[in-house]
């Protein structure tokens, strides 16, 4: 019996790396902005992005990709605003992938768009191991949450490039300090840009969607 | 297009992501035997970040659970774990992130790189051919080249 050691340094989620970064070149090609929408559950990721349609119709030409463990129900919401929504069911998975997104993308009609929106599955912790190809990730937090959730979940915070603070209409009725959430996102990520906002009022939209409105602009030059 | 039209993405009990890195392991564990003609895996190296979303118990656990029937069946997982550092973009400073303060304590401008915290990579495996002579091999450290 021969005893071997064979070195294998190798990253274990490779695989998922090539398929997000052949996804990422598919939106450069067509000059299509991605971002990957993260939050825990029911913090608004559905509620922003029905609002982020109303808002951008006429601005930008966009389509969702719905993560969700079981039902189309988030799919069908944003379809009924007339907008192209391909629904990935994960059946009990707690993260979308790189092959989902690849076979999700066929679903579409992805000529003559500016923005991707891929909302992933609602979970603060494995969705921030996994890239997909896009250009930023996004992560939502409600205020209702609690302002110690950076700091528990320190990968999400760090590796978002915009973190949104949703429900701020709540703030005066619970004991949620918005400031320690800035600090503390900001201690993870110093460059992280912060948008507050209420999906529940619209206090706070515009700014975000003028960012993304910049970002499409970036990249259509970019690719111009 | 209408939903329906697109449903279901099939996934093997991928209930806890650990789940699909321990998938992801076993895929390149089972490869790299099949080239060096391993009947049985004993050890697998791993080095895995502390800001990496992982639990070593789960991915164990999982592991443990997935690689039944194969040559790795009963292997053990030794996972180092690897501290957070950063490096300062102003003073090119190196240090160690404590209480997840990505702050440089020498001039405290914003550390926008992360050198280490986030690896979940396989160094090495040891295990045993079905040849008779009674050797240790060593198969070198420059075959492969290091990955990300």
């Amino acid at each position: 019996m021969v005893q071997l050691k064979i070195p294998v340094v190798q990253n274990i989620l490779q695989a998922n790396e090539r398929l997000a970064a052949a996804n990422r070149q598919r939106f450069d090609e067509l000059g299509i902005f991605a971002i990957n929408l993260m939050s825990s559950p029911g913090a608004g990721k559905t509620s922003l992005l029905e609002q982020t349609v109303d808002g951008l119709a006429g601005r930008l030409r966009m389509a969702v990709i719905e993560g969700d463990l079981q039902t189309s129900n988030d799919a069908e919401r944003i379809q009924r605003k007339g907008v192209q929504a391909v629904q990935i069911n994960t059946d009990g998975g707690c993260h979308l992938d790189g092959n989902m997104i690849q076979i999700a993308l066929d679903a579409l009609d992805l000529k003559d768009l500016d923005l991707l929106v891929i909302e992933n599955v609602g979970n603060l912790v494995c969705p921030a191991e996994f890239n997909l190809g896009e250009h930023e990730k996004v992560t939502i937090l409600s205020v209702t949450e609690g302002d110690d959730k950076p700091l528990k979940y320190p990968l999400m915070f760090q590796i978002s490039s915009v973190l949104i603070v949703n429900k701020i209409d709540l703030l005066p009725y619970i004991d949620c300090d918005i400031q320690k959430i800035r600090d503390h996102a900001r201690q993870l990520n110093p460059h992280q840009h912060i948008f507050e906002v209420s999906c529940r009022s619209g206090k706070g939209l515009e700014s975000w969607l003028s960012w993304l409105e910049a970002k499409v602009a970036e990249k259509r030059k970019n690719k111009a | 297009m209408a939903v329906g039209d697109f449903n279901r993405v099939q996934r093997k009990g991928d209930s806890v992501h650990e789940m699909s890195i321990a998938q992801s392991l076993l895929e390149i564990v089972l490869e790299a035997g099949q080239q060096h003609q391993l009947k049985q895996v004993k050890t697998i190296r791993l080095q895995v970040g502390e800001m990496a979303a992982v639990v070593p118990e789960s991915l164990t656990f999982c592991f443990n659970l997935i690689s039944e029937n194969t040559i790795a069946a009963g292997a053990e997982l030794e996972i180092e774990n690897i501290p957070v550092v950063a490096r300062c973009s102003d003073c090119g400073t190196l240090f160690e992130v404590e209480n997840l303060s990505f702050i440089c304590p020498q001039c405290q401008a914003p550390a926008l790189e992360l050198v280490s915290g986030r690896e979940m990579s396989l160094l090495n495996i040891e295990g045993e051919t079905g040849d008779q002579n009674g050797s240790v091999e060593d198969t070198g450290g420059t075959e492969h080249p290091a990955g990300q």
